[in-house]
Protein backbone atom coordinates (compact mmCIF):
# COMPACT_ATOMS: atom_id res chain seq x y z
CA UNK A 1 0.00 0.00 0.00
CA UNK A 2 1.45 3.33 -0.88
CA UNK A 3 0.35 5.57 1.40
CA UNK A 4 1.94 8.64 -0.11
CA UNK A 5 -0.40 8.17 -3.28
CA UNK A 6 -2.94 8.22 -1.15
CA UNK A 7 -2.37 10.99 1.10
CA UNK A 8 -2.16 12.73 -2.53
CA UNK A 9 -5.11 11.30 -3.97
CA UNK A 10 -7.31 12.29 -0.84
CA UNK A 11 -5.89 15.67 -0.96
CA UNK A 12 -6.69 16.06 -4.73
CA UNK A 13 -10.35 14.88 -3.57
CA UNK A 14 -10.24 17.48 -0.70
CA UNK A 15 -9.97 20.21 -3.57
CA UNK A 16 -11.87 19.01 -6.02
CA UNK A 17 -15.17 18.43 -2.92
CA UNK A 18 -14.07 22.68 -2.30
CA UNK A 19 -14.22 23.34 -5.61
CA UNK A 20 -17.40 22.02 -6.89
CA UNK A 21 -19.96 22.58 -3.81
CA UNK A 22 -18.39 26.45 -4.18
CA UNK A 23 -19.20 26.55 -7.70
CA UNK A 24 -22.60 25.02 -6.99
CA UNK A 25 -23.19 27.67 -4.25
CA UNK A 26 -24.66 24.28 -2.35
CA UNK A 27 -23.91 21.29 -1.12
CA UNK A 28 -22.14 18.65 1.83
CA UNK A 29 -18.98 19.82 2.57
CA UNK A 30 -18.42 18.07 6.20
CA UNK A 31 -19.57 14.60 5.21
CA UNK A 32 -17.82 14.97 2.05
CA UNK A 33 -14.65 16.03 3.26
CA UNK A 34 -14.54 13.49 6.20
CA UNK A 35 -14.82 10.73 3.95
CA UNK A 36 -11.72 10.99 1.72
CA UNK A 37 -9.20 8.79 3.18
CA UNK A 38 -12.44 5.96 3.15
CA UNK A 39 -12.97 7.11 -0.35
CA UNK A 40 -9.39 7.24 -1.74
CA UNK A 41 -8.73 3.88 0.23
CA UNK A 42 -11.30 1.77 -1.61
CA UNK A 43 -11.26 3.47 -4.96
CA UNK A 44 -7.13 3.53 -5.10
CA UNK A 45 -6.25 0.34 -2.98
CA UNK A 46 -8.76 -1.96 -1.56
CA UNK A 47 -11.55 -2.55 -4.08
CA UNK A 48 -11.00 -4.45 -7.26
CA UNK A 49 -12.24 -1.80 -10.32
CA UNK A 50 -10.92 -1.16 -13.65
CA UNK A 51 -8.85 1.70 -14.70
CA UNK A 52 -10.81 2.70 -17.40
CA UNK A 53 -14.48 1.23 -17.31
CA UNK A 54 -16.26 1.55 -14.56
CA UNK A 55 -19.17 -0.90 -15.60
CA UNK A 56 -16.23 -3.62 -15.80
CA UNK A 57 -18.60 -6.75 -14.48
CA UNK A 58 -15.92 -8.07 -12.56
CA UNK A 59 -15.85 -4.79 -10.41
CA UNK A 60 -16.62 -4.44 -6.41
CA UNK A 61 -19.51 -2.81 -5.86
CA UNK A 62 -19.23 0.74 -3.85
CA UNK A 63 -22.26 1.85 -2.84
CA UNK A 64 -22.64 5.59 -1.28
CA UNK A 65 -25.77 5.02 1.25
CA UNK A 66 -25.12 8.77 2.84
CA UNK A 67 -25.76 10.07 -1.04
CA UNK A 68 -25.55 13.64 0.24
CA UNK A 69 -21.50 13.23 0.07
CA UNK A 70 -21.99 13.10 -3.32
CA UNK A 71 -19.22 15.10 -3.76
CA UNK A 72 -16.57 13.30 -2.33
CA UNK A 73 -17.95 10.05 -4.53
CA UNK A 74 -17.62 12.33 -8.02
CA UNK A 75 -14.06 13.57 -6.51
CA UNK A 76 -12.90 9.80 -6.25
CA UNK A 77 -14.83 8.96 -9.87
CA UNK A 78 -12.91 11.64 -11.49
CA UNK A 79 -9.40 10.83 -9.85
CA UNK A 80 -9.92 7.56 -11.05
CA UNK A 81 -10.22 9.25 -14.29
CA UNK A 82 -14.27 7.75 -14.85
CA UNK A 83 -15.19 11.06 -15.84
CA UNK A 84 -12.99 14.80 -16.61
CA UNK A 85 -11.93 16.32 -14.01
CA UNK A 86 -13.32 19.62 -14.89
CA UNK A 87 -16.96 18.77 -14.74
CA UNK A 88 -16.63 17.91 -11.17
CA UNK A 89 -17.61 21.97 -11.22
CA UNK A 90 -21.03 21.06 -13.15
CA UNK A 91 -21.88 19.84 -10.05
CA UNK A 92 -25.71 20.43 -9.30
CA UNK A 93 -26.46 22.76 -12.39
CA UNK A 94 -29.11 22.09 -14.82
CA UNK A 95 -28.40 19.29 -17.16
CA UNK A 96 -25.40 17.89 -15.00
CA UNK A 97 -24.67 14.21 -14.50
CA UNK A 98 -23.33 15.58 -11.16
CA UNK A 99 -26.64 15.40 -9.41
CA UNK A 100 -26.75 17.13 -6.01
CA UNK A 101 -27.75 13.88 -4.62
CA UNK A 102 -26.35 10.07 -6.72
CA UNK A 103 -27.77 9.29 -9.86
CA UNK A 104 -26.86 5.92 -11.57
CA UNK A 105 -29.02 6.45 -14.96
CA UNK A 106 -26.90 9.46 -15.18
CA UNK A 107 -23.47 9.08 -14.61
CA UNK A 108 -21.89 5.49 -14.34
CA UNK A 109 -19.81 4.45 -11.91
CA UNK A 110 -22.91 5.43 -9.43
CA UNK A 111 -23.73 2.28 -8.69
CA UNK A 112 -27.15 3.32 -7.11
CA UNK A 113 -28.96 6.35 -6.88
CA UNK A 114 -28.87 7.25 -3.63
CA UNK A 115 -30.17 10.56 -1.31
CA UNK A 116 -33.13 9.30 0.77
CA UNK A 117 -30.89 8.20 3.63
CA UNK A 118 -31.39 4.52 5.11
CA UNK A 119 -31.34 2.37 1.84
CA UNK A 120 -28.32 1.40 0.90
CA UNK A 121 -27.41 -1.31 3.30
CA UNK A 122 -30.75 -3.30 2.09
CA UNK A 123 -29.50 -2.14 -1.55
CA UNK A 124 -26.10 -3.78 -0.68
CA UNK A 125 -27.90 -6.27 1.01
CA UNK A 126 -29.62 -7.48 -2.27
CA UNK A 127 -26.32 -6.86 -4.17
CA UNK A 128 -24.23 -9.38 -2.27
CA UNK A 129 -27.23 -11.82 -2.35
CA UNK A 130 -27.11 -11.85 -6.11
CA UNK A 131 -23.62 -11.96 -6.91
CA UNK A 132 -23.52 -14.87 -4.14
CA UNK A 133 -26.48 -16.92 -6.03
CA UNK A 134 -24.91 -16.35 -9.16
CA UNK A 135 -20.83 -17.95 -7.70
CA UNK A 136 -19.42 -14.54 -8.46
CA UNK A 137 -16.95 -13.47 -6.40
CA UNK A 138 -17.52 -9.91 -6.44
CA UNK A 139 -17.87 -7.99 -2.92
CA UNK A 140 -19.42 -5.62 -2.12
CA UNK A 141 -18.65 -2.31 0.36
CA UNK A 142 -21.11 0.37 1.80
CA UNK A 143 -20.89 3.55 3.14
CA UNK A 144 -23.50 4.89 5.84
CA UNK A 145 -23.22 7.89 7.86
CA UNK A 146 -23.78 7.44 11.69
CA UNK A 147 -26.64 10.19 11.42
CA UNK A 148 -28.28 8.02 9.22
CA UNK A 149 -28.32 4.87 11.62
CA UNK A 150 -31.09 6.58 12.92
CA UNK A 151 -32.92 5.26 10.22
CA UNK A 152 -35.06 2.20 11.04
CA UNK A 153 -34.43 0.38 7.53
CA UNK A 154 -30.94 -0.11 8.45
CA UNK A 155 -31.91 -2.02 11.49
CA UNK A 156 -34.18 -4.22 9.22
CA UNK A 157 -30.89 -4.39 6.99
CA UNK A 158 -28.86 -5.41 9.36
CA UNK A 159 -31.02 -8.11 10.64
CA UNK A 160 -31.14 -8.96 7.03
CA UNK A 161 -27.30 -9.36 6.39
CA UNK A 162 -26.47 -11.46 9.50
CA UNK A 163 -29.14 -13.69 8.60
CA UNK A 164 -27.87 -14.47 5.13
CA UNK A 165 -24.46 -14.88 6.66
CA UNK A 166 -22.90 -12.14 4.45
CA UNK A 167 -19.32 -12.36 4.49
CA UNK A 168 -18.84 -10.73 0.84
CA UNK A 169 -20.20 -7.34 2.46
CA UNK A 170 -18.82 -4.98 4.39
CA UNK A 171 -20.25 -1.65 5.53
CA UNK A 172 -18.18 1.27 6.42
CA UNK A 173 -20.03 3.71 8.89
CA UNK A 174 -18.49 7.67 8.86
CA UNK A 175 -18.83 7.97 12.20
CA UNK A 176 -18.24 11.97 12.33
CA UNK A 177 -20.54 12.14 15.16
CA UNK A 178 -22.11 15.15 13.77
CA UNK A 179 -25.63 15.61 11.88
CA UNK A 180 -27.68 18.62 10.70
CA UNK A 181 -29.14 19.48 14.17
CA UNK A 182 -26.17 19.16 16.07
CA UNK A 183 -24.03 16.31 17.75
CA UNK A 184 -25.71 12.91 16.59
CA UNK A 185 -25.47 12.00 20.62
CA UNK A 186 -27.71 14.90 21.98
CA UNK A 187 -29.92 14.76 18.55
CA UNK A 188 -31.05 10.62 19.45
CA UNK A 189 -27.63 9.05 20.31
CA UNK A 190 -26.12 6.02 18.96
CA UNK A 191 -24.45 4.37 21.89
CA UNK A 192 -23.45 2.15 22.26
CA UNK A 193 -22.47 1.56 18.52
CA UNK A 194 -20.11 -1.23 18.07
CA UNK A 195 -22.44 -3.20 20.69
CA UNK A 196 -25.05 -2.67 18.50
CA UNK A 197 -24.12 -4.06 16.06
CA UNK A 198 -22.56 -6.78 17.55
CA UNK A 199 -25.53 -7.58 18.77
CA UNK A 200 -27.04 -7.52 15.70
CA UNK A 201 -24.85 -10.41 14.71
CA UNK A 202 -21.87 -8.61 12.76
CA UNK A 203 -18.73 -8.41 13.20
CA UNK A 204 -16.94 -5.12 14.07
CA UNK A 205 -13.94 -3.37 14.42
CA UNK A 206 -13.29 0.13 14.52
CA UNK A 207 -11.01 2.16 13.31
CA UNK A 208 -9.21 5.79 12.77
CA UNK A 209 -10.99 6.90 9.72
CA UNK A 210 -8.12 8.80 8.88
CA UNK A 211 -5.34 6.74 8.80
CA UNK A 212 -4.59 3.98 6.05
CA UNK A 213 -2.49 1.33 8.17
CA UNK A 214 -5.77 1.41 10.53
CA UNK A 215 -8.08 1.08 7.71
CA UNK A 216 -6.24 -1.66 6.31
CA UNK A 217 -6.32 -3.40 9.57
CA UNK A 218 -10.59 -2.75 9.74
CA UNK A 219 -11.09 -3.95 6.21
CA UNK A 220 -8.68 -6.94 6.68
CA UNK A 221 -10.20 -8.17 9.81
CA UNK A 222 -9.91 -11.73 9.63
CA UNK A 223 -13.54 -12.82 8.46
CA UNK A 224 -15.95 -15.22 9.41
CA UNK A 225 -19.72 -15.78 8.60
CA UNK A 226 -20.84 -12.86 9.74
CA UNK A 227 -21.13 -9.45 7.96
CA UNK A 228 -18.56 -6.68 8.65
CA UNK A 229 -19.29 -3.14 9.76
CA UNK A 230 -16.05 -0.90 10.48
CA UNK A 231 -16.52 1.83 12.03
CA UNK A 232 -14.10 4.36 11.34
CA UNK A 233 -14.03 7.28 13.73
CA UNK A 234 -13.56 10.95 11.46
CA UNK A 235 -13.86 14.38 12.09
CA UNK A 236 -16.21 16.37 10.00
CA UNK A 237 -15.21 18.81 8.01
CA UNK A 238 -11.79 17.14 8.06
CA UNK A 239 -8.87 19.11 6.51
CA UNK A 240 -10.60 22.31 6.00
CA UNK A 241 -9.36 24.03 9.63
CA UNK A 242 -12.74 25.80 10.27
CA UNK A 243 -14.97 22.94 9.22
CA UNK A 244 -13.16 20.49 11.36
CA UNK A 245 -16.10 19.45 14.30
CA UNK A 246 -18.59 21.74 13.01
CA UNK A 247 -21.86 20.74 12.36
CA UNK A 248 -22.93 23.68 11.02
CA UNK A 249 -20.90 22.86 7.58
CA UNK A 250 -22.87 19.74 7.12
CA UNK A 251 -25.00 21.28 4.46
CA UNK A 252 -23.43 25.06 3.35
CA UNK A 253 -21.19 25.70 0.84
CA UNK A 254 -17.66 27.38 1.25
CA UNK A 255 -17.46 30.90 -0.72
CA UNK A 256 -15.42 31.16 -3.80
CA UNK A 257 -12.79 33.09 -1.62
CA UNK A 258 -12.68 30.33 0.78
CA UNK A 259 -12.10 27.94 -1.73
CA UNK A 260 -9.85 29.72 -4.07
CA UNK A 261 -7.56 30.57 -0.01
CA UNK A 262 -7.68 27.07 0.18
CA UNK A 263 -7.00 25.43 -3.17
CA UNK A 264 -3.63 28.15 -2.51
CA UNK A 265 -2.64 26.63 0.73
CA UNK A 266 -3.35 22.98 -0.13
CA UNK A 267 -1.26 23.39 -3.20
CA UNK A 268 -4.24 22.42 -5.43
CA UNK A 269 -4.82 23.08 -8.87
CA UNK A 270 -7.29 25.65 -9.43
CA UNK A 271 -9.25 23.41 -13.03
CA UNK A 272 -11.97 25.83 -13.64
CA UNK A 273 -9.96 29.56 -14.12
CA UNK B 1 -70.98 -16.18 -18.58
CA UNK B 2 -69.28 -17.24 -15.55
CA UNK B 3 -65.77 -18.98 -15.89
CA UNK B 4 -64.01 -21.09 -13.44
CA UNK B 5 -62.75 -19.30 -10.32
CA UNK B 6 -59.06 -18.17 -9.38
CA UNK B 7 -57.76 -15.52 -7.08
CA UNK B 8 -55.42 -13.39 -9.17
CA UNK B 9 -53.01 -14.27 -6.32
CA UNK B 10 -53.21 -17.98 -6.70
CA UNK B 11 -51.95 -17.63 -10.57
CA UNK B 12 -49.41 -15.30 -9.65
CA UNK B 13 -48.23 -18.61 -7.56
CA UNK B 14 -48.64 -20.87 -10.95
CA UNK B 15 -46.71 -17.92 -12.98
CA UNK B 16 -43.63 -17.94 -10.80
CA UNK B 17 -43.17 -21.87 -11.49
CA UNK B 18 -43.28 -21.21 -15.05
CA UNK B 19 -40.88 -18.68 -14.29
CA UNK B 20 -38.72 -20.63 -12.00
CA UNK B 21 -38.20 -23.00 -14.56
CA UNK B 22 -38.34 -21.32 -17.36
CA UNK B 23 -36.26 -18.09 -16.61
CA UNK B 24 -32.88 -18.18 -13.97
CA UNK B 25 -32.64 -14.89 -13.43
CA UNK B 26 -36.27 -14.87 -11.18
CA UNK B 27 -35.65 -14.51 -7.78
CA UNK B 28 -38.54 -13.99 -5.38
CA UNK B 29 -38.61 -11.71 -1.82
CA UNK B 30 -40.98 -11.69 0.85
CA UNK B 31 -42.02 -10.42 3.98
CA UNK B 32 -43.53 -12.89 5.79
CA UNK B 33 -46.23 -12.93 4.28
CA UNK B 34 -45.46 -16.07 1.32
CA UNK B 35 -48.34 -18.37 2.19
CA UNK B 36 -51.31 -15.68 1.89
CA UNK B 37 -49.08 -13.71 -1.24
CA UNK B 38 -48.28 -17.40 -2.84
CA UNK B 39 -44.96 -16.97 -3.25
CA UNK B 40 -44.91 -19.84 -0.64
CA UNK B 41 -45.52 -21.98 -4.44
CA UNK B 42 -42.34 -21.03 -5.62
CA UNK B 43 -40.33 -21.21 -2.36
CA UNK B 44 -41.06 -24.39 -1.92
CA UNK B 45 -39.88 -25.42 -5.70
CA UNK B 46 -36.71 -23.22 -5.60
CA UNK B 47 -35.65 -22.39 -2.20
CA UNK B 48 -32.30 -21.35 -3.45
CA UNK B 49 -34.09 -18.03 -5.10
CA UNK B 50 -36.68 -17.18 -2.67
CA UNK B 51 -35.48 -14.77 0.24
CA UNK B 52 -37.86 -13.80 3.32
CA UNK B 53 -36.76 -10.91 3.99
CA UNK B 54 -39.36 -11.13 7.01
CA UNK B 55 -41.80 -8.17 8.84
CA UNK B 56 -39.90 -5.17 7.00
CA UNK B 57 -40.96 -4.38 4.09
CA UNK B 58 -38.38 -1.27 3.41
CA UNK B 59 -35.98 -3.53 3.22
CA UNK B 60 -37.66 -5.45 1.36
CA UNK B 61 -38.38 -3.57 -1.83
CA UNK B 62 -34.31 -2.37 -1.27
CA UNK B 63 -32.92 -5.56 -0.82
CA UNK B 64 -35.25 -6.16 -4.46
CA UNK B 65 -33.12 -3.53 -5.50
CA UNK B 66 -29.75 -4.99 -5.28
CA UNK B 67 -30.70 -7.95 -6.97
CA UNK B 68 -31.45 -6.14 -10.00
CA UNK B 69 -28.59 -4.59 -9.72
CA UNK B 70 -26.75 -7.52 -9.56
CA UNK B 71 -28.82 -8.31 -13.13
CA UNK B 72 -31.14 -10.52 -11.42
CA UNK B 73 -35.05 -10.17 -11.82
CA UNK B 74 -36.61 -9.59 -8.92
CA UNK B 75 -40.07 -10.11 -7.71
CA UNK B 76 -41.24 -8.46 -4.45
CA UNK B 77 -44.31 -9.51 -2.73
CA UNK B 78 -46.38 -8.36 0.22
CA UNK B 79 -49.97 -6.74 0.52
CA UNK B 80 -50.65 -3.88 -1.55
CA UNK B 81 -51.51 -1.93 1.43
CA UNK B 82 -47.48 -2.22 2.47
CA UNK B 83 -45.35 -2.37 -0.50
CA UNK B 84 -46.96 0.91 -1.65
CA UNK B 85 -47.80 2.70 1.86
CA UNK B 86 -44.50 1.10 4.32
CA UNK B 87 -42.37 0.99 1.66
CA UNK B 88 -43.10 3.99 -0.49
CA UNK B 89 -39.90 6.02 -0.50
CA UNK B 90 -38.16 2.75 -1.28
CA UNK B 91 -40.22 1.99 -4.20
CA UNK B 92 -40.07 5.81 -5.33
CA UNK B 93 -36.48 6.75 -5.11
CA UNK B 94 -34.82 2.88 -5.16
CA UNK B 95 -36.89 1.25 -7.51
CA UNK B 96 -38.63 4.05 -9.64
CA UNK B 97 -36.10 6.86 -9.62
CA UNK B 98 -33.39 4.54 -10.92
CA UNK B 99 -35.47 2.98 -13.09
CA UNK B 100 -34.85 -1.05 -12.00
CA UNK B 101 -36.53 -3.77 -13.42
CA UNK B 102 -38.07 -5.04 -10.01
CA UNK B 103 -41.61 -6.33 -10.22
CA UNK B 104 -44.03 -5.44 -7.10
CA UNK B 105 -46.88 -8.00 -6.86
CA UNK B 106 -48.93 -6.85 -4.56
CA UNK B 107 -51.72 -9.30 -2.94
CA UNK B 108 -54.57 -8.43 -1.20
CA UNK B 109 -55.88 -5.41 -3.16
CA UNK B 110 -58.91 -3.47 -2.31
CA UNK B 111 -62.34 -4.04 -0.23
CA UNK B 112 -62.25 -8.00 -1.20
CA UNK B 113 -59.50 -8.66 1.06
CA UNK B 114 -62.71 -8.47 3.72
CA UNK B 115 -62.33 -9.43 7.16
CA UNK B 116 -59.06 -7.66 8.10
CA UNK B 117 -60.67 -4.33 7.79
CA UNK B 118 -59.67 -1.04 6.67
CA UNK B 119 -56.09 -1.20 7.91
CA UNK B 120 -55.27 -3.56 5.60
CA UNK B 121 -57.41 -2.79 2.36
CA UNK B 122 -55.24 -0.56 0.00
CA UNK B 123 -57.55 2.11 -1.99
CA UNK B 124 -54.85 3.92 -2.74
CA UNK B 125 -52.32 1.76 -4.15
CA UNK B 126 -53.19 2.36 -8.05
CA UNK B 127 -52.65 6.36 -7.34
CA UNK B 128 -49.77 6.09 -5.31
CA UNK B 129 -48.03 4.06 -8.08
CA UNK B 130 -49.55 5.45 -10.79
CA UNK B 131 -47.99 8.92 -10.36
CA UNK B 132 -44.31 7.57 -9.72
CA UNK B 133 -41.92 7.93 -13.27
CA UNK B 134 -41.20 4.84 -15.02
CA UNK B 135 -43.55 2.56 -12.85
CA UNK B 136 -46.31 0.72 -14.82
CA UNK B 137 -49.20 -0.34 -13.22
CA UNK B 138 -51.31 -3.33 -13.68
CA UNK B 139 -54.37 -4.76 -12.43
CA UNK B 140 -55.62 -8.24 -14.22
CA UNK B 141 -59.38 -8.92 -14.32
CA UNK B 142 -58.76 -12.92 -13.73
CA UNK B 143 -56.16 -15.37 -12.96
CA UNK B 144 -55.14 -16.26 -16.53
CA UNK B 145 -54.68 -12.52 -17.01
CA UNK B 146 -52.66 -12.31 -14.29
CA UNK B 147 -50.77 -15.38 -15.09
CA UNK B 148 -49.99 -13.33 -18.74
CA UNK B 149 -49.36 -10.41 -16.54
CA UNK B 150 -46.55 -12.17 -14.54
CA UNK B 151 -44.55 -13.25 -17.15
CA UNK B 152 -44.81 -10.10 -18.77
CA UNK B 153 -43.47 -8.36 -16.32
CA UNK B 154 -40.71 -10.60 -16.34
CA UNK B 155 -39.52 -9.31 -20.02
CA UNK B 156 -39.73 -5.45 -18.67
CA UNK B 157 -36.51 -3.38 -18.30
CA UNK B 158 -38.33 -0.98 -15.65
CA UNK B 159 -40.00 -1.61 -12.55
CA UNK B 160 -43.78 -2.68 -12.81
CA UNK B 161 -46.58 -2.67 -10.52
CA UNK B 162 -49.10 -5.66 -10.65
CA UNK B 163 -52.13 -5.51 -8.18
CA UNK B 164 -53.46 -9.00 -7.22
CA UNK B 165 -56.17 -9.90 -5.17
CA UNK B 166 -57.46 -12.37 -2.19
CA UNK B 167 -60.51 -13.28 -3.62
CA UNK B 168 -61.49 -15.73 -6.21
CA UNK B 169 -63.03 -14.47 -9.28
CA UNK B 170 -64.74 -15.71 -12.63
CA UNK B 171 -62.56 -15.96 -15.90
CA UNK B 172 -63.44 -13.34 -18.10
CA UNK B 173 -60.49 -13.47 -20.47
CA UNK B 174 -61.65 -15.16 -23.96
CA UNK B 175 -59.72 -18.15 -25.13
CA UNK B 176 -56.21 -17.16 -26.32
CA UNK B 177 -56.14 -14.33 -25.00
CA UNK B 178 -52.91 -12.27 -24.68
CA UNK B 179 -52.08 -9.53 -22.60
CA UNK B 180 -49.93 -6.65 -23.87
CA UNK B 181 -48.90 -3.93 -21.56
CA UNK B 182 -51.14 -1.28 -22.85
CA UNK B 183 -53.83 -2.57 -24.69
CA UNK B 184 -57.09 -2.82 -23.40
CA UNK B 185 -59.89 -5.15 -24.37
CA UNK B 186 -62.83 -4.63 -25.07
CA UNK B 187 -66.05 -7.26 -24.81
CA UNK B 188 -68.94 -6.27 -26.74
CA UNK B 189 -69.95 -3.92 -29.32
CA UNK B 190 -69.75 -0.12 -29.34
CA UNK B 191 -73.10 1.26 -27.73
CA UNK B 192 -74.81 3.65 -25.50
CA UNK B 193 -72.64 2.81 -22.50
CA UNK B 194 -69.06 2.26 -21.96
CA UNK B 195 -68.09 0.99 -18.83
CA UNK B 196 -64.08 0.93 -18.04
CA UNK B 197 -62.96 -1.44 -15.22
CA UNK B 198 -60.31 -3.07 -13.71
CA UNK B 199 -59.66 -5.84 -11.74
CA UNK B 200 -62.05 -8.03 -9.75
CA UNK B 201 -64.39 -5.23 -10.75
CA UNK B 202 -64.54 -5.78 -14.72
CA UNK B 203 -66.53 -9.42 -14.11
CA UNK B 204 -68.67 -7.25 -11.97
CA UNK B 205 -68.86 -4.68 -14.92
CA UNK B 206 -70.04 -7.14 -17.11
CA UNK B 207 -73.45 -8.58 -15.36
CA UNK B 208 -74.01 -4.51 -15.09
CA UNK B 209 -73.62 -4.37 -18.94
CA UNK B 210 -75.93 -7.52 -19.15
CA UNK B 211 -78.28 -5.94 -17.12
CA UNK B 212 -78.38 -2.52 -19.02
CA UNK B 213 -78.75 -4.52 -22.56
CA UNK B 214 -81.75 -6.61 -20.70
CA UNK B 215 -83.22 -2.67 -20.37
CA UNK B 216 -82.21 -1.92 -24.31
CA UNK B 217 -79.32 0.17 -23.56
CA UNK B 218 -76.31 -1.23 -25.56
CA UNK B 219 -73.45 -1.00 -23.32
CA UNK B 220 -69.84 -2.41 -23.53
CA UNK B 221 -67.34 -3.36 -20.94
CA UNK B 222 -63.35 -2.44 -21.47
CA UNK B 223 -61.02 -4.42 -19.46
CA UNK B 224 -58.84 -1.86 -18.81
CA UNK B 225 -56.09 -3.59 -17.01
CA UNK B 226 -53.04 -1.62 -18.16
CA UNK B 227 -53.36 1.44 -16.09
CA UNK B 228 -50.13 2.45 -17.20
CA UNK B 229 -49.36 2.61 -19.73
CA UNK B 230 -53.05 3.32 -20.20
CA UNK B 231 -54.58 2.81 -23.79
CA UNK B 232 -55.54 6.08 -24.49
CA UNK B 233 -56.66 4.64 -28.52
CA UNK B 234 -59.24 2.92 -26.98
CA UNK B 235 -60.31 5.39 -24.65
CA UNK B 236 -60.49 7.85 -27.76
CA UNK B 237 -62.76 5.51 -29.40
CA UNK B 238 -65.03 4.42 -26.65
CA UNK B 239 -65.44 8.25 -25.56
CA UNK B 240 -66.27 9.42 -29.46
CA UNK B 241 -68.87 6.13 -29.77
CA UNK B 242 -70.53 5.93 -26.30
CA UNK B 243 -72.98 8.54 -24.92
CA UNK B 244 -72.28 7.97 -21.32
CA UNK B 245 -68.70 6.63 -19.94
CA UNK B 246 -68.57 4.64 -16.72
CA UNK B 247 -65.09 4.27 -14.77
CA UNK B 248 -65.10 1.27 -12.32
CA UNK B 249 -62.45 0.12 -9.81
CA UNK B 250 -62.29 -1.06 -6.30
CA UNK B 251 -59.96 1.67 -4.97
CA UNK B 252 -60.31 5.26 -4.67
CA UNK B 253 -62.47 7.32 -7.09
CA UNK B 254 -59.54 9.92 -6.52
CA UNK B 255 -56.47 8.78 -8.46
CA UNK B 256 -57.05 5.40 -9.79
CA UNK B 257 -58.72 4.50 -13.17
CA UNK B 258 -61.26 6.73 -13.39
CA UNK B 259 -58.48 9.84 -12.58
CA UNK B 260 -56.17 8.15 -15.32
CA UNK B 261 -58.96 7.89 -18.33
CA UNK B 262 -60.45 11.66 -16.98
CA UNK B 263 -56.70 13.17 -17.20
CA UNK B 264 -56.46 11.74 -20.93
CA UNK B 265 -60.04 12.98 -21.71
CA UNK B 266 -60.10 16.46 -20.08
CA UNK B 267 -58.97 18.22 -23.32
CA UNK B 268 -61.20 15.73 -25.69
CA UNK B 269 -63.79 17.32 -27.45
CA UNK B 270 -66.45 15.19 -28.12
CA UNK B 271 -65.92 13.64 -23.93
CA UNK B 272 -69.27 12.36 -22.87
CA UNK B 273 -70.36 12.91 -19.19
CA UNK B 274 -68.00 10.57 -17.22
CA UNK B 275 -69.59 8.84 -13.93
CA UNK B 276 -67.08 7.86 -11.75
CA UNK B 277 -67.92 4.63 -9.65
CA UNK B 278 -65.53 3.74 -7.10
CA UNK B 279 -64.43 4.24 -2.95
CA UNK B 280 -65.70 7.75 -2.40
CA UNK B 281 -63.23 9.30 -0.30
CA UNK B 282 -63.62 6.91 2.91
CA UNK B 283 -61.79 3.77 4.37
CA UNK B 284 -62.49 0.45 4.17
CA UNK B 285 -63.88 -2.18 6.76
CA UNK B 286 -64.42 -5.36 8.34
CA UNK B 287 -66.80 -7.57 6.33
CA UNK B 288 -67.26 -10.33 3.73
CA UNK B 289 -66.01 -9.22 0.01
CA UNK B 290 -69.62 -9.60 -1.18
CA UNK B 291 -70.97 -7.40 1.88
CA UNK B 292 -68.24 -5.17 0.89
CA UNK B 293 -69.25 -4.34 -2.38
CA UNK B 294 -72.73 -3.77 -1.25
CA UNK B 295 -71.52 -1.44 1.64
CA UNK B 296 -69.60 0.16 -1.05
CA UNK B 297 -72.22 0.50 -3.92
CA UNK B 298 -70.10 -1.90 -6.19
CA UNK B 299 -72.18 -4.44 -7.03
CA UNK B 300 -73.74 -5.34 -10.75
CA UNK B 301 -77.10 -3.85 -9.26
CA UNK B 302 -76.33 -1.02 -7.23
CA UNK B 303 -74.23 0.27 -10.89
CA UNK B 304 -76.47 -0.53 -12.77
CA UNK B 305 -79.20 1.73 -10.94
CA UNK B 306 -76.92 4.29 -10.60
CA UNK B 307 -75.85 4.19 -14.76
CA UNK B 308 -79.56 4.09 -15.13
CA UNK B 309 -79.91 7.35 -13.18
CA UNK B 310 -77.39 9.25 -15.14
CA UNK B 311 -78.75 7.89 -18.27
CA UNK B 312 -81.80 10.25 -17.28
CA UNK B 313 -80.13 12.74 -16.13
CA UNK B 314 -78.27 12.80 -19.57
CA UNK B 315 -81.14 12.17 -21.21
CA UNK B 316 -79.55 9.74 -23.21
Amino acid sequence: MNTILLKEKAQEMRCLIMESIAEAGSGHPGGSLSLAEVMSYLYFYEANLHESDPLWPERDRIILSKGHAAPVLYAALACKGYLPISEVRTLRKLGSRLQGHPDMRKLPGVEMSTGSLGQGLSIANGLALGLRLQRKENRVFVILGDGELQEGQVWEAALTAAHYRLNNLTAVIDNNGLQIDGLTADVKSLQPLAEKWQAFGWQTVTVDGHSYHDLYRGFHTERDERPLVIIARTVKGKGVSYMEHVADWHGKAPSKEQCKEYLEKSGGEDNGR
Amino acid sequence: MAGKLEATRDAYGRALLYLGEHNPEVVVLDADLSKSTKTAVFAAKYPARFFNIGISEADLIGTACGFALAGLKPFASTFAIFATGRAYDQVRNSVAYPHLPVVIAATHAGLTVGPDGGSHQSLEDIALMRVLPHMQVWVPADGEEAYQMIIAAAKEEGPVYVRLGRQPVPAVSPPGYNFVPGQAMRFGEAGDVALIACGVMVSEAMKTAEALREQGVSASVINMSSIKPLDTAMLDRVAAECKLLVTIEEHQKAGGLGSACLEHLALHSARPPVLLIGVDDRFGQSGEPLELLGHYGLTAEQMFLRIRASLEQFSV
